[in-house]
């Protein structure tokens, strides 16, 4: 075990001066309405970097002292913690600051990224001024074109008195429905113009956008009937059942009526591993007793979720033999669009289900429960211990038991993410935080950094491997300056895995630049940023390591150097189906 | 109009970007606009878009659902199968020497065009019909040589009584109006209901 030199450097800043109070009416600058208005949203924390077109919330930013803001050292990573505070913190917008051009460019990745898992934020970006919007001004970019495909909405400011206005709407739209990201491009002329502050009162009214929440009382009942007349059923629960908090509602529907409960990749957490009825994971590298569930039943229930390629593997074998499917979502552009239901229910998923709960008879289906055993015992979830070499899960079992089912788990992409997702063992619900949809490496470290500031209150323990941990590491200095708690665990096989994995299996075997043999020390790189790092590669340290990791107060590092031909399993081969799922361990390059 | 196309009539914000995003909204999900006409409405605040796209039922499906994500849609709706009047407005430059004048002037005659303008060698003819019309029409006028066509796009409206206007629930917002228009929007956008 390798430890480092130096103790950690905290250097907290907590402004603790009062805020000014501004009064309706009063003429202050645009950057001040801006501010004022988020205060008034309820934001506490604004994860950004300043630059040219936006010195002027810089500016007035500090008098704001009720507002924290956190520098990072990258946009990319700003967005990402933006979207860790809000995935921690749900029904809350996370906010980023960005100056134009390379800023908001910077912010791309994490826009989509948020964008995809339905994580609300609001981006404000600053614009060269008015007048030289088209002219390819110094550090000007179309930044509502760019961001267009991969927002909810935007806004380009035009003018000082509808500030308050978009800021409203802004909050509105990116938490309401389907929550999303919402741009707010602010011309910089805009920010130091003078204007009375005028608050919109009342709720935000558009008449083109009015989210059903509320699913149909008539399609709740029809559900509730299926239910009561399925001798097999089951249920798959996505992320939206986490984003409206329905964990409570899917665990009383389960057990009032029988039914096995899966989830997707970014539901983890939704429902507790240890009830009798839980499933694990679906799909593509689902667990096998999820898969054969859904293949055997004869009502599945998706609730939450998009149904994506993930999930379904090749469409047309995913659940064939299903009589009905119900799908529950609050988009209803995500129902048919993949896997077309018998009973479609438009809805926020706590409400639906907490409906259809009341309705449901309570029943016991012991036959299918009896089954569902049976597949747990014939496909569960393992892997190869006492090889003599350490093995991803030997770090992450030790972890979860250090989570106690309670910590906040950021995961990065890759086969960290899936692994961590497969020994995911809580005995409640908890958040495992990951990029599902758009799977950006580089994720979880400032993802986890925004989810700590988010909940202070729980333990956040970050999952990646050294790829993707590279990839935002910059994010060490915000760490350690904002003394911001979270333990890293890299897991290190010196390797791009998850390519090389397929590489072996589905690319004639041939390894193709996924060598990543040269990367930092992490521990001395720990020590360069002025935190604690060890590192092992023995399966007995483990357990003494990931305890000093716990003790510490403040960001710190684990390195741990796995098994570089540790591979995912179960898989579905690429191109195949959900009952082709393969769970023997391939030997690698056939 | 070819069975693969569908047609869509949509109420729109009158804000700038708008059509950019509609449009890019259609390309995104990998379809074809074949035809496109914008304007503004009766009510300066909103605009009227008919889009043509070339595609089957389930994906216009797709897409009047993706499109109504966008939050400057108001409504939308997919007319190819409703009873529909179509029109589209054509501008055709034809070369019409001394001889060729009397032949064209019986086709204009025949499709209820007018010469909007004229020149000693050439004309330019107006005429407005529905897509076949004009396609047909331009059939006609090409071997006098044509040099140079504008087409607006159709233009759609559902015939009878209904039609694709602001209802209530875009104005009013009384609470029973919400829960009815919330209604109305669960039914139209969730598709296909069981029992129905």
């Amino acid at each position: 075990m390798t430890t480092s030199t130096t103790t950690p450097t905290t250097a907290t800043d907590s402004p603790n001066g009062s805020a000014p109070v501004i009064a309706d009416g009063q003429v202050i600058t645009g950057a001040e309405i801006l501010l004022e208005c988020l205060r008034r949203e309820g934001v506490d924390t604004i994860f950004g970097y300043p630059g040219g077109a936006n010195l002027w919330l810089y500016r007035y930013l500090p008098d704001f002292t009720d507002i924290r803001h956190i520098l990072a050292r990258h946009e990319q990573g700003a967005t990402h913690m933006a979207d860790g505070y809000a995935r921690a913190n749900r029904g809350k917008a996370g906010v980023v600051f960005a100056t134009s051009g390379p800023g908001a460019l910077n912010c791309i990745t994490g826009i989509a990224t948020a964008q995809y898992d339905s994580v609300p934020l609001v981006v404000v970006t600053g614009q060269v001024p008015t007048v030289a919007v088209g002219t390819d001004a110094f550090q000007e970019s179309d930044v509502i074109g760019v961001t267009m495909p991969i927002v909810k909405h935007s806004y380009l400011l035009q003018s000082v008195d509808e500030i308050a206005r978009v800021v409203r709407e802004a909050f509105h739209i990116a938490t309401s429905g389907r929550p999303g990201v919402v741009v707010i491009d602010f011309p910089k002329d805009l920010q130091n113009a003078r204007h009375p502050f005028h608050w919109p009162a009342g709720p935000v009214s558009l008449r083109s956008y009015n989210p059903t929440t509320r699913g149909n009382p008539l399609q709740i009942k029809r559900a509730a009937k299926l239910i009561d007349e399925a001798k097999r059923p089951a249920m798959l629960a996505g992320r939206g059942v986490l984003i409206s908090r329905g964990e409570e509602e899917l665990l009383e529907l389960s057990r009032k009526a029988s039914i096995p409960v899966g989830w997707t990749l970014l539901g983890t957490g939704c429902y507790p591993v240890g009830e009798e009825l839980s499933l694990h994971m679906v799909g593509f590298m689902g667990a096998g007793y999820t898969n054969k569930a859904v293949l055997g039943c004869d009502l599945l229930i998706m609730v939450g979720m998009r149904a994506d390629d993930r999930v379904t593997t090749k469409l047309d074998s995913f659940a064939p033999q299903v009589e009905n499917i119900i799908h529950i979502d609050i988009d209803p552009a995500e129902i048919g669009k993949n896997v077309r239901p018998t009973l479609p229910i438009v809805g926020d998923a706590k409400q639906v289900l907490g409906e259809i709960a009341k309705l449901v008879a309570p029943k016991r289906l012991d036959s299918w429960i009896t089954q569902i055993e049976r597949w747990k015992e014939e496909h569960p979830l393992r892997y190869r211990r006492n090889t003599g070499v350490l093995q991803p899960q030997d770090v992450l079992l030790e972890m979860y038991r250090r989570c106690d089912s309670d910590a906040i788990v950021v995961a990065d992409v890759g086969q960290n993410q899936i692994w961590g997702a497969l020994w995911w063992d809580f005995k409640g619900s908890g958040l495992y935080l990951n990029s599902g949809g758009s799977g950006t490496m580089g994720f979880a470290f400032p993802a986890s950094l925004g989810a700590r500031v988010g909940r202070p209150d729980k333990p956040v323990w970050c999952i990646a491997g050294e790829g993707g941990f590279v990839m935002t590491m910059q994010e060490l200095a915000t760490a350690v300056q904002e003394n911001i708690d979270v333990k890293v665990v890299i897991l290190n096989n010196y390797c791009l895995g998850m390519v090389r994995q397929f590489q072996d299996d589905y690319y004639e075997g041939v390894r193709s630049a996924v060598d990543l043999r040269v990367g930092p020390d992490f521990v001395k790189l720990a020590d360069a940023f002025g935190m604690p790092g060890w590192r092992t590669d023995k399966v007995e340290e483990v357990p003494q390591l990931l305890d000093r990791m716990q003790r510490h107060s403040g960001p710190c590092i684990g390195e741990f150097i796995i098994d570089p031909e540790a591979n995912v399993r179960p898989i579905v081969p690429l191109g195949k189906g959900l009952p082709d799922f393969v769970e023997e361990i391939v030997e690698a390059g056939f | 109009m070819s069975t693969r196309h569908r047609l869509l009539s949509m109420l729109v914000e009158n804000h700038p970007g708008v059509l950019n995003k509609v449009s890019s909204m259609i390309r995104r999900r990998g379809m074809n606009i074949t035809s496109l006409s914008v304007g503004e409405t009766d009510d300066e605040s909103v605009s009227r878009m008919t889009v043509a796209i070339d595609v089957g039922r389930a994906q216009a499906d797709q897409a009047v659902k993706q499109l109504y994500k966008l939050i400057e849609v108001i409504k939308i709706s997919d007319i190819t199968e409703d009873p529909i009047i179509d029109r589209e407005l054509v501008l055709c430059k034809v070369t019409a020497g001394r001889g060729d004048r009397s032949e064209l002037l019986q086709i204009i005659d025949i499709f209820k065009a007018k010469i909007a303008d004229v020149a000693t060698d050439s004309m330019v003819i107006e005429m407005s019909g529905a897509e076949d019309q004009v396609e047909t029409f331009l059939e006609l006028v090409r071997p006098f040589g044509i040099k140079e066509v504008a087409r607006s796009g159709t233009v759609a409206m559902t015939r009878g009584r209904e039609g694709l206007r602001l209802s209530a629930k875009h104005q009013a917002r009384t609470p029973a109006q919400q829960d009815l228009a919330a209604a109305e929007r669960q039914r139209r956008s969730a598709g296909v209901l069981v029992g129905d």
